[in-house]
C-alpha cells in the first residue's frame, strides 16, 4: 500500500519555505503547463517545471531538490514571462537549488553543477572568469575528460581562450563579497 | 556622448570581436566608452545556482564603482552581462530589505537614478536610428540576416525592460538602419541553451540546431546576435555554415571602419565569403 | 383565383448552399397562379422584406410564400411585412426549406433542389385555401400567482408588486427565504446572506400588492393564460397567526426535539417552532408528527403558556380559490441525498456532511453558531476534505450535469476553514473548476493566493470510517500518484437536483419537466424563462441548478415578461384553433377525452362537442380523434392537408 498510495500529510512546510526562499506564490499555480510548453530544456527533464511546482504543492521535497529539472533549468525565463499567474520559475529554481545545495542533496546533474561551481571558484581566486584555468578545474571535478574538447580545441586555436588569467587588483574586496554571501 | 563601459569578462576571449568591434562603431559615432575600473565578473549564468546573493552582489560591485565614477549611464555589450547587472538593479530598486543587505555587503550606497542600458538600446533609442544611418558609407544592401534576441536581452521583462519580449524589434529596426533587409522569422528569442554547452552538448545542438535551421529555411544569409555567449554557441554548435555576427560588427561593415579583418579571423564560421558576394568585404 | 408570390431566402449560404435557388425560383414561376417568384441572400433582412412589400403593392398579390428557415424564426416577421401592405397575416406562410431540406440533404445538390420545390409547392397548395383570419382576444385577470417563496420567487413577488400588479405568493415552508435562509455568506462578495433575504423576505410580507401564504401548497389549477382558476390548500399551523404575537414562550416550553431538517440535522428544533430562528414571518407550527398531542394527548404546555391563546389544536386545513393571469414557478432545489452515495458512506458517517450542512454549520444562527466542529465529538478538525462533484457530471449512476454552484461554495468553505483554523489543512478534490461568471474566477484565485488551498485534481473513489478518522483515497492526476487523507471531517458538495413534488405540481400546470425533473423552458435561447404552456413562467433552480445572481436575474426577467403580458385589458390569441361543424358533430365525446389542454367541451343542451377558443393550442389531436370528420384546425382543413400530400405524392 504504502508505495503505491501516498499519504498526504498534514502541513505543507515545504512548499511554505519555496514560497518563502523563492518570493513566488506557488499556490496560484493552475497546472495549465504554459511554462512546460515553452521550456527548451523541458524535454530532457524528469520532471517538467509544472509537475516540479505540483510536487511543491504536495510536499514531496526529496523528489524536488533531487530531481535533474532543477540543475537543467537554463534560467532562460520563458516560463516566467508567459507565467498567467506571474510565477517566475526561473527564481524558483535558483531557490530549489539553493535549498539541495543546502541540504547536501547530491545534484542529479553532476556536471552542471560542478561547472557552476568551477566557474564561480574562477571568479573567487581572480575576480574575473579565466575560461582555461576554470575549464581544466571543471575537467578535474567531474573527470570527465573527452567531452567537448573539440569546441574547446577550436576556441584554443582561434585564440579566443588567453593562456593567463587577468586578476582584478580588488581580489581582497572580491574575496571579502564571497565570504559575506557565503556566510548568509 | 561619454558613457561608463562595462566590456565583461568575454571582452579578451571568445567575444574578443564583439569588444573590438563595439569600440570601432563608437568611436565612429562619437562617443566615448569610459571602462569601468578594475571591473570584476558579472556572475554570469553559474552564480545565481550557487548562491543568490553572491549573484546579486558581484555585479553591484560594478554598479557601486561605475556609479562612483560619474562618466554618466552605464552601457554593456553583452546580454548576459546586461541581464545579470539588471537583475541586480531590480532588486535594488524594489527590495528594500535586499538592497540594504547588498549596500552593506558591497559597502556602498545605491542612486536609484543610475542607468544601466544595454548597448543596443543605447545605439537605436539613445543615439538613435537617425543618426545611425547617418555614418553608413556602404549600405547592407542585399544582406539577409535574422536578428536574433535570445533571452538575456527581453527576459524577464520586468528586469530587462527592453523591447516586446516575444516579438522584439529594435535590432531588426538598427539592421534596417543600416541597409539589409531583415528576415520575419519566430525563434528571435528561442533559448539557444548555451547554459549547456560545456555539459550537455546534445541538446544545445538540437536548440542551436533548431534555431540555425530555421532562420535559414526563413531565407536568412546570417545571424545577427549581441550576446557573447549566443554568439560562441550558435558558430560552434550549428552544421549548416551561417554566419552569425555580433550587430556591431556588422555596423563596422556599414560605417567602413578599419581592422575588420581581426573579426572575421575571430569566427568559427567565416563571414567574408557571404560579405564578398554582396561586395562588402 | 388568387395571384400568389414565392420569396426564396439563401439564407447566406445556408440554404443556397444546397438548393440551387435560381432554379427553384424559375421552377415557380412558371406556377400558374404564381404572378411573382424571386430569390433573395437573406429575405429577413430589411431590403429582403422591402422586395416581398414591393411584390403585393406592384403585382396585387394576395397570397405569400416565403421559402427559408423555420417558422419558430421568422414567421411573425414576414406576417408582419405582408400585413404593411394591407393583407391578411394569415395568407402569408412559410416553406421551410432550411432545416428541413438543405441542412439535412447537404451532400445531395439535386434531391435538395427537387425537395425544396415540393415544399414550396405543396405550402403554395396551402395558402391557396388559406382564410383571412383575426385573432381571438380574451379577457384576463392581471394578478399573479408565484409558487415558492425562495429568493426567486420572492425577487419575481416584489418586482410585480411594484409595478403595480396583485401577486399571491405560496410558499410550502412555514416562513420565507427557502435554502437561501440556510446559506452563511454567498460567493463572490462573501455577503452575509441573512440580513439581505431578511430585509426582502420583510418586503414580501409587508407589501399591499402581496398576498403571502406559507405552509400552503397549490392543489389544483384550471384555465388557461390570463384566466387560471386556481384552489391553494394553506396547511393547518395549529397556532392561529392573527393573534400570535411571536412572543417565542411556547417554542421555549414545548418539552419535544427532534433533528431539524433547516439544520441539515446538525442541530434539534422543537415540535412547536419556527422555520428558523429569524424566520420571515416570525410566526410558529406545530408538527404533528412529533407533537406530543397528537401521539398520545399528553401535552399541552405551549396551550398553557400562550399569552394570546393562539395555540388550535383542531385548525383544520383550509381551501382558498383565487384566480391569476400568469403564474411563476419558483420551486427550488433539493440536494442529492446522501443516504444513495454508497462510495461516500451512504450517509452514515457522522463527519462526512453536505455543503448545506457545512452553511449551517458556518452560520451564526446555525447549531454550532457559526464554529466548524466535527459532529461526531465535536472537536475542531485539522485536516478537512471537500469533494466536488459529488452525484453531478456522472451520467451513468446520477447526474449528468454540471451543479453549477459547487466549485465556487467549495472555495468559499475551504477558505472559510482556513480563516478559522489556520493550523489545519483544507483538501479539495475537483475534476475541473468552473468559475464563469462575473468576478467569480478573480473571487477562486484570489482565495487559493491568500488562503493556499490544495486541489487535488480527481475524483474520490472511497470515503470511510477508520479508527476516529474519515479515510479519503483518491488520485491526484496531475501528478499520477494515488493518494490518501486521513481526513478529520469531509464536506460533499453534492448535486443539486429539483424539489420533491415538481413533478406532481408541473403536472397540476401542464408544464414540462426534463428526465430528471427541471422545469423545461418554451427554447433555451429565446423563450428561457417562459414554460412550454401559455401564462406559465419560470424562475430560479426549478428550471436548472444556478447560483444566487442568476437566479434573481431571472425572477426579474419573470416579473418583467409577465408584465409585458399583462400590460393590456385583452389578451390577443393566435386563431389557428379547432373549430367545430356543428351540423356533422354527433357529441360523441372523444374529442374531450383526448384533448390535453381541456379545450373541448360537451355542450349538453345541444348535445355536441364546444372548442374553448382561449385553451385550445391547435395541436389537432381532436382533428384526428373525431370519427365523423367534424372538427377541423382553421387554415389547415383536411382538404388543404390533403392537397399538400398529393404534391408530393404526385
Amino acid at each position: 500500500m504504502e508505495s503505491v498510495v501516498e499519504t498526504v500529510k498534514t502541513g505543507t512546510s515545504f512548499l511554505e519555505e519555496a514560497k518563502r526562499r523563492s518570493g513566488e506564490d506557488l499556490s496560484l499555480c493552475y497546472q495549465c503547463l504554459k511554462c512546460t510548453a515553452g521550456c527548451p530544456t523541458a524535454p530532457f527533464m524528469d520532471v517538467r517545471p509544472n509537475n516540479l511546482i505540483r510536487m511543491i504543492q504536495m510536499g514531496r521535497k526529496e523528489e524536488v531538490l533531487g530531481s535533474s529539472a532543477i540543475w537543467l533549468c537554463v534560467s532562460c525565463e520563458t516560463c516566467g514571462t508567459r507565467c498567467p499567474n506571474k510565477i517566475d520559475i526561473g527564481v524558483l529554481m535558483d531557490a530549489l537549488r539553493e535549498m539541495a545545495i543546502e541540504e547536501g542533496i547530491p545534484a542529479k546533474e553532476r556536471n552542471i553543477h560542478l561547472l557552476h561551481e568551477a566557474f564561480v571558484q574562477s571568479i573567487k581566486r581572480g575576480g574575473r572568469v579565466h575560461e582555461a584555468t576554470m575549464l581544466i578545474d571543471y575537467k578535474l571535478r567531474s573527470r570527465d575528460f573527452l567531452t567537448d574538447l573539440i569546441p574547446g580545441m577550436m576556441l584554443f586555436l582561434k585564440g579566443k581562450i588567453p593562456l593567463f588569467p587577468s586578476f582584478i587588483k580588488g581580489r581582497e574586496e572580491i574575496k571579502r563579497i564571497f565570504e559575506k554571501c557565503e556566510k548568509k | 556622448m561619454k558613457f561608463s563601459y562595462f566590456p565583461g569578462c568575454t571582452d579578451h576571449s571568445t567575444s574578443y570581436e564583439y569588444g573590438r568591434s563595439t569600440e570601432a562603431v563608437f568611436r565612429a559615432l562619437g562617443g566615448e566608452l569610459v571602462e569601468i575600473e578594475d571591473w570584476n565578473c558579472c556572475g554570469a549564468a553559474a552564480t545565481h545556482s550557487i548562491n543568490r546573493l553572491l549573484s546579486l552582489c558581484l555585479p553591484a560591485r560594478n554598479i557601486s564603482k561605475a556609479q562612483s565614477a560619474q562618466v554618466g549611464p552605464l552601457v554593456v555589450p553583452c546580454a548576459g552581462c546586461f541581464n545579470m547587472l539588471k537583475r541586480t538593479e531590480y532588486a535594488l530598486k524594489n527590495d528594500e530589505a535586499k538592497r540594504k543587505e547588498i549596500e552593506e555587503i558591497v559597502g556602498f550606497r545605491y542612486d536609484p537614478s543610475f542607468e544601466i542600458l544595454a548597448l543596443m538600446d543605447l545605439i537605436v533609442n539613445r543615439i538613435g536610428t537617425e543618426k545611425v544611418r547617418e555614418r553608413v558609407k556602404r549600405s547592407l544592401k542585399g544582406l539577409k540576416p535574422a536578428c536574433y534576441y535570445g533571452c538575456a536581452l527581453v527576459r524577464h521583462p520586468k528586469i530587462t525592460q527592453l523591447d516586446d519580449p516575444e516579438n522584439p524589434q529594435y535590432l531588426d529596426r538598427l539592421m534596417k538602419a543600416l541597409g539589409a533587409e531583415p528576415i520575419e522569422w519566430s525563434y528571435k528569442v528561442d533559448c539557444c541553451g548555451a547554459d549547456l554547452a560545456l555539459t550537455y552538448g546534445n541538446v544545445v545542438k538540437k536548440l542551436v540546431g533548431r534555431i540555425v535551421s530555421m532562420a535559414k529555411e526563413a531565407g536568412a544569409q546570417c545571424i545577427v546576435t549581441s550576446c557573447g555567449l549566443c554568439q560562441a554557441n550558435l558558430e560552434m554548435r550549428q552544421e549548416v555554415d551561417l554566419p552569425i555576427f555580433y550587430f556591431t560588427e556588422l555596423m563596422g561593415v556599414a560605417f567602413d571602419v578599419e581592422g575588420r579583418d581581426q573579426w572575421w579571423k575571430k569566427h568559427m564560421i567565416s563571414p567574408k565569403r557571404l560579405l564578398e558576394s554582396l561586395g562588402l568585404a | 383565383m388568387r395571384k400568389l408570390g414565392v420569396f426564396i431566402c439563401h439564407c447566406g449560404v445556408n440554404i443556397a448552399g444546397t438548393v440551387d435557388v435560381k432554379s427553384v425560383a424559375e421552377e415557380m414561376g412558371r406556377v400558374e397562379d404564381v404572378a411573382h417568384s424571386t430569390d433573395y441572400i437573406y429575405m429577413c433582412s430589411e431590403p429582403g422584406q422591402q422586395i416581398i412589400r414591393e411584390a403585393i403593392r406592384e403585382k396585387g398579390l394576395e397570397g405569400v410564400v416565403v421559402a427559408c428557415c423555420s417558422p419558430s424564426m421568422h414567421e411573425n416577421t414576414f406576417r408582419k411585412a405582408v400585413k404593411s401592405q394591407g393583407m391578411n397575416p394569415y395568407l402569408c406562410e412559410i416553406a421551410n426549406i432550411r432545416e428541413q431540406c438543405s441542412w439535412v440533404h447537404q451532400k445531395d445538390r439535386e434531391e435538395a433542389t427537387r425537395k425544396a420545390a415540393e415544399i414550396i409547392l405543396a405550402t403554395l397548395e396551402k395558402v391557396r385555401k388559406n382564410e383571412s383570419l383575426e385573432p381571438i382576444a380574451m379577457a384576463i385577470d392581471r394578478r399573479v400567482l408565484v409558487i415558492g417563496g425562495g429568493i426567486a420567487g420572492m425577487t419575481a413577488a416584489l418586482d410585480l408588486a411594484e409595478g403595480g400588479y396583485g401577486v399571491v405568493l405560496i410558499e410550502r415552508e412555514p416562513g420565507l427565504g427557502g435554502h437561501m435562509a440556510q446559506l452563511s455568506r454567498t460567493f463572490p462578495d462573501l455577503d452575509p446572506a441573512l440580513p439581505g433575504l431578511v430585509a426582502k423576505a420583510s418586503a414580501v410580507e409587508r407589501h399591499p400588492k402581496i398576498n403571502l401564504l406559507c405552509y400552503s401548497e397549490l392543489e389544483d389549477v384550471k384555465g388557461y393564460v390570463g384566466n387560471f382558476d386556481l384552489t391553494v390548500r394553506k396547511k393547518a399551523t395549529l397556532v392561529d397567526w392573527e393573534k400570535c404575537n411571536g412572543c417565542g414562550d411556547c417554542i421555549r416550553d414545548c418539552p419535544v426535539e427532534y433533528a431539524s431538517p433547516f439544520e441539515r440535522g446538525l442541530g434539534m428544533r422543537k415540535a412547536i417552532d419556527l422555520f428558523y430562528p429569524d424566520s420571515v414571518p416570525s410566526k410558529p407550527v406545530i408538527d404533528r408528527e412529533h407533537c406530543q398531542y397528537f401521539l398520545d394527548k399528553g401535552c399541552r404546555r405551549c396551550e398553557e403558556i400562550c399569552p394570546k391563546k393562539a395555540i388550535n389544536f383542531a385548525q383544520k386545513d383550509e381551501r382558498i380559490e383565487l384566480k391569476a393571469g400568469a403564474i411563476v414557478v419558483a420551486t427550488g432545489y433539493e440536494l442529492y441525498p446522501m443516504e444513495r452515495l454508497g462510495e461516500y458512506g451512504y450517509g452514515q458517517i457522522p463527519d462526512v456532511i453536505d455543503g448545506l450542512a457545512f452553511e449551517r454549520m458556518l452560520s451564526p444562527n446555525g447549531p454550532t453558531r457559526g464554529k466548524i466542529l466535527r459532529p461526531s465529538d465535536g472537536k475542531v478538525p485539522k485536516e478537512m476534505v471537500f469533494i466536488q462533484c459529488v452525484a453531478s457530471r456522472d451520467p451513468d449512476r446520477y447526474m449528468p450535469y454540471c451543479s453549477r454552484v459547487c466549485c465556487m461554495y467549495t472555495a468559499k468553505h475551504a477558505s472559510f476553514y482556513k480563516e478559522q483554523v489556520p493550523d489545519g489543512q483544507p483538501y479539495i478534490f475537483y475534476m475541473d473548476i468552473r468559475s464563469d461568471c462575473k468576478g467569480y474566477e478573480e473571487f477562486l484565485q484570489k482565495t487559493i493566493e491568500e488562503r493556499g488551498l490544495l486541489y487535488l485534481r480527481g475524483r474520490v473513489s472511497r470515503v470511510f470510517q477508520d479508527d476516529g478518522k474519515v479515510r479519503v483515497l483518491g488520485v491526484d492526476t496531475l501528478t499520477g500518484r494515488m493518494v490518501e487523507v486521513a481526513a478529520d471531517m469531509v464536506v460533499l458538495a453534492t448535486a443539486i437536483v429539483p424539489s420533491p413534488g415538481v413533478k406532481d405540481l408541473a403536472a397540476k400546470l401542464r408544464a414540462t419537466v426534463d428526465r430528471h425533473g427541471f422545469l423545461t423552458e418554451a427554447h433555451i435561447k429565446l423563450y428561457p424563462v417562459e414554460s412550454s404552456t401559455k401564462g406559465i413562467y419560470l424562475a430560479g433552480c426549478g428550471q436548472s441548478p444556478k447560483d444566487i445572481s442568476d437566479t434573481v436575474s431571472q425572477a426579474s426577467a419573470t416579473a418583467s415578461k409577465i408584465q409585458a403580458l399583462l400590460s393590456t385589458d385583452k389578451l390577443l390569441q393566435d386563431p389557428l384553433i379547432a373549430f367545430v361543424d356543428e351540423g356533422i358533430c354527433s357529441g360523441c365525446g372523444i374529442c374531450v377525452e383526448i384533448c390535453p389542454y381541456e379545450a373541448r367541451e360537451m355542450d349538453r343542451r345541444r348535445g355536441i362537442s364546444v372548442v374553448h377558443e382561449a385553451l385550445c393550442q391547435g395541436c389537432g389531436a381532436c382533428i384526428a380523434a373525431c370519427p365523423n370528420f367534424a372538427c377541423e384546425l382553421r387554415n389547415s382543413s383536411a382538404s388543404q392537408t390533403l392537397r399538400m400530400v398529393d404534391t408530393f405524392v404526385a
